[in-house]
């Protein structure tokens, strides 16, 4: 799949679909509402913090893209609820995705 | 549609201890079939095996090892609520004439894969289940005004509760303040907030009305079935603060028995994590949206155990192929009363909430005399 080609090489490009412009997530070749094709938006994409909890020293945050894409992402410094943030760093390890914030 | 009922049931306790699935499959079914004799196991028209394990043709296996030939006979696996899916399958066969009698035997190892799903890629590097109940719980607490003490109450409730259950893997009570000196696994969850994996299995047989009656004067029926799958993954909930797949489910399980949830006399409800249970109670209609910690705690003051009798999954362990089956016995013996110390007053209806994924699915099963 292309979106994993791209989040192994750390870039964060998400899915939309061509036919009726639908942001398709998980990523997936196939839209889910009228099951055309998906290709990669490459842009950069601002997210929002919708919550959030520490484990030692790192915060887990949960990040909303579009009001609808939403993923669990790392982040250093204290997050508050509903600030915006970046992908800092993205990729596969051991064949699951990890995202960081800033 | 023709009425099915509980008959029989068997179970094994709950433990750390290491066996093969496939025993542990048996443990239970023997059990079963110990305490009732008289059962034909010529009339098994189907064997469904609820279990996350890998290992393959669990149900033939089953079936030889405890000497039955069914017609049918196959696996079933939905992460957590794999027994109470294999239960509304049970039901399916019979209510369609394709079976009159249906053995459902749910069992896990401590170590079983359906921990984690490692499809859920959404969550990052943030897959075990502690992920989920942290964000839920700084969520709810946010949403209501909740402390951290208040959702200690459930995890000290309903490890009381499973003291009186004697497969329960919990043996001991707890307070508040251990609850709150266990372990941090989070900012937002200790250790003691959490059900545990275990080795486990739960029985339980079913039959059409006609088979029912010639077997048993006090069967169970099932009179309410309601289900919903509203994804896999964790972060399309889209809200962190209550169910929705528990909330349809549960809305379809009362339409369907006829009933009022406040005619819902005993339940017992998927306490995965201390937050689920009043999340639960909640969107199932028990009690309003942020008041579900404070029946969890009149219910604890009052010594009631109308909430999770046998101990929930955070007293009783989490077996996940055996919980739903588990929960749906408990239910069983509180309406035959035969639940000892553990009895509720008097009840006639009961309630099993089964769910998988941090709620992404739901089962509730709606249980009468
Ligand atoms: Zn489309």
């Amino acid at each position: 799949m292309s979106f994993e080609n791209e989040l192994e090489k750390g870039q964060f490009y998400l899915p939309e679909c061509i036919s009726c412009k639908k942001w398709v997530w998980p990523p997936s070749e196939f839209c889910d509402r009228c099951n055309g094709k998906t290709s990669l938006k490459k842009e950069e994409f601002e997210g929002k913090i919708i919550e959030f909890s520490k484990q030692n020293d790192n915060y887990f945050c949960i990040v909303e893209f579009y009001d609808s894409i939403r993923i669990i992402a790392n982040m250093t410094t204290c997050p508050k609820k509903d600030q915006i943030v970046k992908i800092l760093k993205c990729g596969i390890n051991d064949g699951g995705y990890f995202f960081h914030i800033i | 549609m023709s009425e099915v009922g509980i008959i029989a049931y068997g179970a094994s306790p709950f433990t750390k201890e290491d066996h093969k699935i496939e025993s542990m499959l048996h443990k239970s079914t023997n059990d079963l079939f110990k305490k009732n004799p008289d059962i034909n196991k010529n009339e098994i028209d189907a064997v469904l095996v609820s279990t996350n394990n890998n290992s393959k043709y669990l149900s033939p296996v089953l079936s030889e090892m405890a000497g039955i030939k069914p017609k049918i006979a196959h696996s079933i696996e939905s992460l957590c609520n794999s027994g109470t899916n294999s239960i509304v399958s049970a039901f399916s066969y019979i209510s369609s004439g394709l079976a009159d009698m249906v053995l459902v035997t749910g069992a896990e190892r401590y170590d079983s894969p359906g921990q984690i799903l490692e499809w859920d890629n959404s969550r990052g590097e943030f897959k075990h289940p502690i992920f989920w109940a942290s964000i839920f719980s700084k969520s709810y607490k946010r949403e209501y005004g909740i402390s951290d003490e208040q959702l200690a109450i459930v995890s000290v409730k309903n490890h009381k509760q499973a003291k009186e259950n004697p497969n329960a893997l919990s043996k001991k009570t707890y307070t508040v303040e251990d609850v709150m000196n266990s372990k941090k696994l989070t900012d937002d969850l200790r250790l003691l907030n959490c059900s545990r994996p275990c080795t486990g299995s739960a029985s339980i047989l079913l039959a059409s009305k006609e088979v029912a009656e010639k077997y048993t004067d006090m069967p169970i029926w099932i009179t309410g079935i309601g289900q919903k799958t509203t994804s896999a993954g964790f972060t399309k909930n889209t809200s962190l603060t209550s169910m929705e797949s528990t909330a349809i489910a549960g809305q379809s399980a009362l339409k369907m028995s006829n009933r009022n949830i406040s005619e819902i006399d005993v339940a017992e409800v998927h306490d995965a994590f201390s937050v689920c249970e009043p999340m639960i109670l909640e969107s199932l209609g028990f009690t309003n949206p942020g008041e579900g910690v404070n029946m969890a705690q009149k219910l604890h003051e009052e010594n009631n155990f109308m909430v999770n009798p046998r101990g929930g999954l955070i007293g009783s362990g989490h077996p996940l192929g055996a919980t739903g089956i588990s929960q749906t016995i408990e239910i069983v013996q509180q309406l035959q009363k035969t639940a000892e110390n553990r009895q509720t007053n008097n009840p006639k209806t009961g309630l099993v909430h089964n769910m998988s994924a941090a709620a992404t699915s739901s089962t509730v099963l709606v249980l009468e005399k």
